[in-house]
């Protein structure tokens, strides 16, 4: 009977170590929705939808990087660095704005990927090291910030950032496709099964004969690609290459994905509770903003303590299973 | 034969590659740099290396745990954001009550890294992101001019004709020294940055010793956060300490304390801080952007990394 008992509660552990934040977002907007009367309105969630885009871009390239057992310090960097590279490259035309961020924050990644995979240096600090960097290369682009490309009132990059279908913003419907892709990638390919193995068990991956190193390499890239892509989206959101954009951005799309149950120990995670994290996020800011009278420097210490409680009880949840 | 070598050419560089990057760059400077000799020269740099110096110590021992501490520049907000609340009761009580809060918050995170056993670089990550928003609530988001002397002297004055600054990073450093070389303190550290699991067994105070290291991470932080501001003049909450971790980390990664923890090496950390402090100024006086001295910096932990993996490897 206890043996049931006990087998039953840490099933339900396990449960809500998966699904917490999905709890908790679901009885976030109910809140909101019953204590907001503005919160409910069409405008409101169209603009949570679009808010919550840029930052799922980058935070997906983060879930395949965390679940690989590693991390992406230089997605912020990246995020800016593609923003200005695709205002800059806007005056050439369409392709180029789209190409030219990919193609070197691409790069960027390849090569983190390249010095994590083949030598073995610790994820965090290459890619720390390609957080400055990248930032460098930026104010190097911009005459140390100084300059910012607008984007030409008649581009067709702003439908991007700015177009709508059936009155919902572009980046959304492009962040939810790159989310399907990026759940179908883990779930259904060989490529997301060896990252699974890769992050619970290099070594035994290593054995087995997967392509530990390529795979790494793949994922680093992919990582730059999508914080590029992401700030592709901001500038034509923005019209403009923004410079200042970023600073602690990698901060955020880490906290969303721990927040949406994937463990930074690697081997275990899913597309989805990201997706729920980067939404709990808008939520927490938005509910904030409702609020109205409450300094918006709140909003970093509810992000900080919300992260930190999910951590803890993650952690004793995970401890009350074993 | 010619790889065992390498590896020896390559230990020799991590053990030593601090030092000789430093006194190649002064070299370097005293050559091609006008007024590079000057004593007025000499006091702005180690002034400017000053707080960087003081965290990279906390770094260094938490690092040296196989831990990370993140939260330093936010920590280094909050100090500046308590000093103009408390300089009304005189400056000692301000510096006092700003090392206090670095001591709490160390002793927040030692608490849900060694006792809830959070990876280091999520519980301070937290801290890093809720630190700096409790620094902009107390300052209500303002940068204050501060004009109290004595407090101020703490940033412009000199005993015998030794900087404050540089004085107080000096002491600290000479303190912890110390304490990795000399006290129980610092070997436990030591043994469990090395080998955490044998450590428990062997019945050190794991718990304890963790918090410890955290605990004097937040301190040191706090204390960079009042020799910064001020030097400044002025409490900044939103700019100060902003990617203070990062510079922490480097100065203390390229004076050859290994991330993977179980050896500290505070000389080479001091060293590292004077070494990246010279880098940026090399590179300003001789007309070069800020944003190259970032991509040098960027190149110089990537080569700090690489030769001291080698031998961590091994």
């Amino acid at each position: 009977m206890t043996a049931t008992t006990s087998a039953r509660n840490a099933a339900l552990a396990g449960v809500l170590q998966r699904q917490g934040a999905a709890v908790v977002l679901v009885l976030g907007i109910g809140l909101a929705w019953i204590s907001f009367p503005r919160f409910g309105s069409a405008d409101n969630l169209r603009d949570l939808a679009l808010q919550s885009s840029f930052l799922a871009v980058i935070a997906l390239g983060m879930t395949f990087v965390i679940i690989s057992g590693g991390i992406d310090l230089s997605v912020g960097s990246n995020y800016a660095l593609g923003g200005v590279l695709a205002a800059y490259g806007a005056q050439y035309g369409l392709l180029v704005a789209i190409l030219l961020p990919l193609a070197v924050c691409s790069l960027i990644g390849l090569v983190n990927g390249l010095l994590i995979a083949r030598t073995g240096m610790a994820p965090f600090i290459v890619t720390l090291a390609s957080l400055l960097f990248a930032r460098g290369l930026l104010l190097a682009l911009t005459s140390e910030g100084a300059t910012t490309y607008k984007v030409d009132g008649g581009s067709a990059l702003l439908w991007l950032g700015q177009g709508t279908i059936f009155g919902v913003g572009v980046p959304v419907y492009l962040a939810l496709i790159l989310f399907g892709f990026g759940s179908v990638l883990l779930r259904r390919t060989r490529f997301g099964q060896s990252l699974f193995a890769i992050g619970g068990a290099e070594q035994s991956s290593l054995l087995m004969g997967l392509p530990v190193a390529r795979t790494k390499i793949a994922i680093y890239t992919l990582s730059g690609a999508l914080a590029g892509f992401a700030g592709i989206l901001t500038a034509a959101y923005l019209q403009s290459g923004v410079t200042v954009i970023g600073v602690g951005t990698e901060l955020d799309a880490i906290s969303v994905v721990v927040i949406g149950g994937t463990l930074l120990t690697g081997g275990a995670g899913t597309v989805i509770g990201t997706l729920v994290g980067v939404l709990l996020r808008t939520l927490i800011q938005n509910v904030i903003n409702q609020i109205g009278t409450l300094d918006s420097n709140y909003q970093t210490v509810v992000s900080g303590a919300f992260l930190l409680i999910v951590v803890v009880i993650q952690r004793l949840l995970a401890r009350s299973r074993n | 034969m010619s790889s065992v070598t390498l590896t020896r050419n390559r230990a020799w560089l991590q053990e030593y590659g601090v030092y000789l990057a430093v006194a190649v760059l002064v070299l370097f400077n005293v050559v091609f740099t006008e007024n590079f000799l000057s004593a007025a020269n000499f006091r702005t740099q180690l002034v400017q290396a000053a707080p960087v110096c003081v965290v990279a110590l906390g770094m260094a021992l938490v690092i040296g745990t196989e831990g990370i501490d993140l939260s330093v520049g936010s920590v280094m907000s909050v100090a500046a954001a308590l000093i103009p609340l408390y300089l009304g009761a005189g400056p000692l009580t301000a510096v006092i009550v700003a090392v206090i809060a670095g001591l709490v918050s160390g002793l927040f995170s030692g608490f849900l890294v060694a006792h809830l056993g959070i990876q280091p670089i999520i519980a301070t990550l937290a801290l890093l992101v809720g630190g700096r928003g409790i620094a902009l609530v107390i300052a209500h988001g303002q940068l204050v001019q501060l004009h109290n002397p004595d407090f101020l002297a703490l940033g412009t004055g000199d005993v015998l004709g030794v900087p404050i600054m540089v004085l107080v990073a000096g002491v600290l450093a000479v303190l912890t020294g110390f304490l990795v070389q000399r006290t129980t303190f610092g070997r436990q550290l030591v043994a469990i940055g090395g080998n955490r699991a044998a450590s428990t067994l062997a019945g050190l105070p794991v718990k304890r010793v963790l918090v410890g290291v955290y605990v004097i991470s937040g301190a040191l932080a706090a204390v960079a956060g009042i020799l910064a501001t001020a030097r400044l003049g002025a409490s900044d909450p939103n700019d100060l300490g902003l990617l203070m971790e990062l510079s922490a980390i480097t100065a203390v990664v390229v004076g050859g304390t290994p991330l993977t923890g179980g050896r500290v090496r505070v000389l080479g950390t001091v060293f590292g801080a004077l070494l990246m402090q010279l880098v940026n100024a090399t590179l300003i006086k001789h007309d070069l952007p800020a944003s190259a001295a970032q991509m040098v910096q960027a190149a110089i932990i990537v080569a700090a990394v690489y030769v001291a993996r080698e031998r961590s490897s091994r």
